[in-house]
């Protein structure tokens, strides 16, 4: 998809004032995140299983090449196929070629980020293929020519209103006076809808949640069953992962799966763990007939190599982004690329580039909760400042904030200078601020003041205080110490 | 070729030699003996009643649970779950033998069809390779006796897992995979089912029966 990260600022004025989306985007913390406390509370060794899952990703990354390897010809010995691709146009040439040698027509597709990542979609109907996606809020999303808001809740975005008319704008061969305003109701019609595409699709393409070298299976997680009807009755069932997704063996996939539905919805599991191994075997009556995993580079070896490999450890949960301040106030679309929220802040511009991305890194107010809640122990808020640095080396940071931060710098080499105008500020701010004690405006900064007023400072500096407080600290230590 | 030059870049972002027999020996050990981290506390006491713990779970994802003492009064404890849900007394199995020996012509007017499910079938049954506990999980394995489709076309699908075949974690289910089924005869799918199908993704609001069963019903038999 073409990335709109460069555009944060207009993207998220437009959100904060996007009623439709305020309202959707209420509803977050009270669900996902209350769902994830509840269930980590019910797992007493929540947090250690955290330090074990950050252990073993950390393993993997250590030895990818060969746990790829490995993987590989595990796939190939049950009857699969691998394809390797660098780029995103690799992976979506080699998905062409087999779905033109199986003389595809309609493609069933289950939920994939990474599909989404190589604008898969546009590419197969490009070439005159008809793609569905099956998942309900991927396939409302589709309908609406939209892309996911979110990594496990596409269509968080909307509220049910907005479905409602979906529905009746693009299901016109209904009955126009059917009910419809019952969630039951919306849900049952995609369902009697898809129905007949799962039967008549000829490749169905899921994702993958992990990879395992164990025994060359892929495993995809979902509460809908979507993705095992996409897998089960089309004849060709493509796999598209990246290659961070791989795992040693299936009781490391075990350890994760422990974290993954548990970080992500709250769920102990969700209704649907899958585990596909190669094609249908030469006895079995149902499956697919031939299975082929594409395995997507796309920028991941380099940030292998780079400070940010701990970005790779991700199992794509989206408890990062249920619990950032800044995703909840604007929502994914903001962030204008494929993954939102913190991770999307860390990941994005090793993956598109710090031109385009980097200053996702800015939109977060450091609070910290995402490291906090990351079933991976990823250190977001490190690897964000990080990209704000490079960014700044790169001269990406627009003009105003680099003057004001090399001016800071400037002053900030001189103490006893930088002391005395902080001073001189501090004092003015006091008197400027009357007796309200804060500013309805300040120049360059009607984005904060627009939304609420700025407390003015109490008329003292920070080193100012720390010095008093020094000295009475010192003054009362000999009495402390009589009264020992 | 794609496929060299991704795992040379790994390797050079590794600093890794690409014949490094230390590494390997760690990767391959790895595999061959795949580590097990500490059970979680809830199935690890060796007192633990895993059928209680198991039926427990289950029933939090929305699935009915069912206890007989007996095989035999399976076709029966059925036949009564369909009728009480306003289903037809119709149903669809593999080859399974421990279903085939089910006596469902004893229940009046069941219809028992064999093969994979067809879009038509109201209900699909199942029988579990195992039940894991700590999830309230039943694992299926596919194949002839076990169609895959049986447990996602049809609007009710109904598992069978022996009471002796509750594992507590998901790492004993594998472990009895590996030792009866072999690692490297994997079946074309391992299901791990937790409940009925589900979905959120209308305004954040739970409703059962997305595209896969609308119910589940688990029937947990003491005697086989």
């Amino acid at each position: 998809m073409q990335p709109t990260s460069h555009d944060f600022k207009t993207n998220a004025r437009a959100a904060l004032s996007d009623r439709q989306l305020q309202e959707a985007l209420s509803g977050l913390p009270g669900g996902l995140v209350a769902q994830r406390a509840a269930a980590r509370a019910r797992l007493p060794e929540f947090d250690d299983l955290r330090d074990y899952g950050r252990d073993l990703r950390n393993h993997t990354l250590d030895h990818l090449d060969l746990y790829l390897e490995a993987y590989e010809s595990k796939v190939i010995a049950t009857g699969g196929h691998v394809h390797w691709a660098e780029t995103a146009e690799d992976a979506c040439v080699a998905i062409l070629r087999i779905c033109k040698a199986a003389d595809a027509k309609l493609i069933t597709k289950g939920k994939s980020m990474v599909s989404e990542e190589i604008g898969l979609n546009a590419k197969l109907q490009a070439a005159d293929l008809d793609v569905v996606e099956t998942d309900l809020g991927e396939y409302i999303l589709q309908i609406r020519n939209e892309t996911p808001s979110h990594i496990i809740a596409p269509a968080i975005h909307l509220i049910q209103e907005q479905v409602e008319d979906d529905f009746r704008r693009q299901h016109q061969h209904l009955p126009k006076d059917r009910p419809l305003d019952q969630p039951a109701e919306l849900v049952d019609e995609a369902r009697k809808i898809l129905r007949e595409k799962f039967i008549t699709a000829n490749v169905g393409i899921t994702g993958a949640n992990f990879l395992v070298a164990e025994t060359g299976s892929s495993i995809i997680v979902t509460n809908e069953g979507n993705g095992d009807l996409t897998q089960s009755l089309a004849k060709v069932h493509i796999v598209i992962a990246a290659i961070d997704k791989v795992v040693p063996t299936l009781n490391d996939a075990a350890a994760l799966l422990r974290l993954l539905a548990r970080s992500a919805t709250g769920q102990e599991i969700t209704s649907y763990t899958t585990f596909s191994t190669g094609p249908r075997r030469a006895d079995d009556p149902d499956g697919p007939q031939a299975y082929h995993v594409i395995l997507l580079d796309n920028g991941r070896s380099e940030l292998l190599g780079s400070e940010f490999r701990e970005v790779l450890r991700c199992i794509r949960c989206g408890a990062c982004m249920n619990h950032c301040p800044v995703y909840n106030a604007v929502g994914g679309h903001a962030y204008g690329w494929v993954y939102p929220g913190p991770i999307g802040a860390a990941l994005n511009p090793g993956l598109i580039g710090v031109k385009e991305a980097g200053s996702l890194a800015n939109a977060s107010t450091f609070c910290g909760r995402c490291e906090a809640v990351c079933p991976m122990r990823i250190p977001l808020p490190k690897l964000m400042r990080r990209w704000r640095e490079i960014e700044f080396e790169h001269g990406e940071t627009p003009f105003l904030t680099r003057f004001a931060l090399r001016s800071w710098a400037a002053l900030a080499r001189w103490p006893a200078a930088y002391h005395l105008i902080s001073r001189m500020t501090v004092g003015t701010l006091k008197l400027a601020a009357g007796r309200r004690g804060a500013f309805t405006w300040i120049p360059f900064a009607s984005g904060w003041t627009s939304g609420r007023d700025l407390p003015a400072p109490q008329g003292r500096t920070f080193q100012q205080l720390w010095a008093e407080r020094q000295k009475t600290a010192a003054l009362l230590t000999p009495t402390n110490k009589e009264a020992a | 070729m794609s496929r060299a030059s991704i795992l040379g870049k790994v390797r050079t972002a590794l600093h890794a030699p690409a014949d490094d027999a230390l590494r390997k020996g760690i990767v391959s050990e790895r595999i061959a003996a795949p580590p097990i981290v500490a059970a979680p506390q809830r199935v690890a006491a060796p007192i633990t009643d895993l059928a209680a713990g198991f039926k427990e779970e289950l029933e939090l994802q929305l699935a009915t649970v069912e206890e007989v003492t007996n095989a035999s009064q399976i076709p029966k404890v059925i036949a009564g779950y369909l009728s009480a849900t306003n289903q037809p007394l119709r149903l669809r199995h593999g080859i399974d033998p421990r279903i085939s020996n089910l006596d469902f012509p004893a229940v009046a007017d069941f219809e028992v069809r064999t093969g994979p499910a067809s879009p038509d079938d109201p209900a699909g049954l199942s029988y579990a390779f195992v039940g894991i506990a700590e999830t309230g999980t039943m694992a299926l394995l596919s194949g002839p006796e076990n169609p895959v489709t049986l447990g996602f076309l049809p609007d009710t699908h109904i598992i069978i897992v022996p009471k002796n075949r509750i594992v507590p974690t998901y790492e004993d289910a594998f472990a009895l995979l590996r030792l009866e089924i072999g690692a490297a005869s994997m079946p074309r799918t391992l299901n791990l089912i937790s409940g009925p199908s589900r979905t959120a993704d209308i305004g954040g609001r739970i409703v059962i029966g997305a595209h896969g069963p609308r119910r589940l019903l688990t029937v947990i038999v003491s005697q086989l």
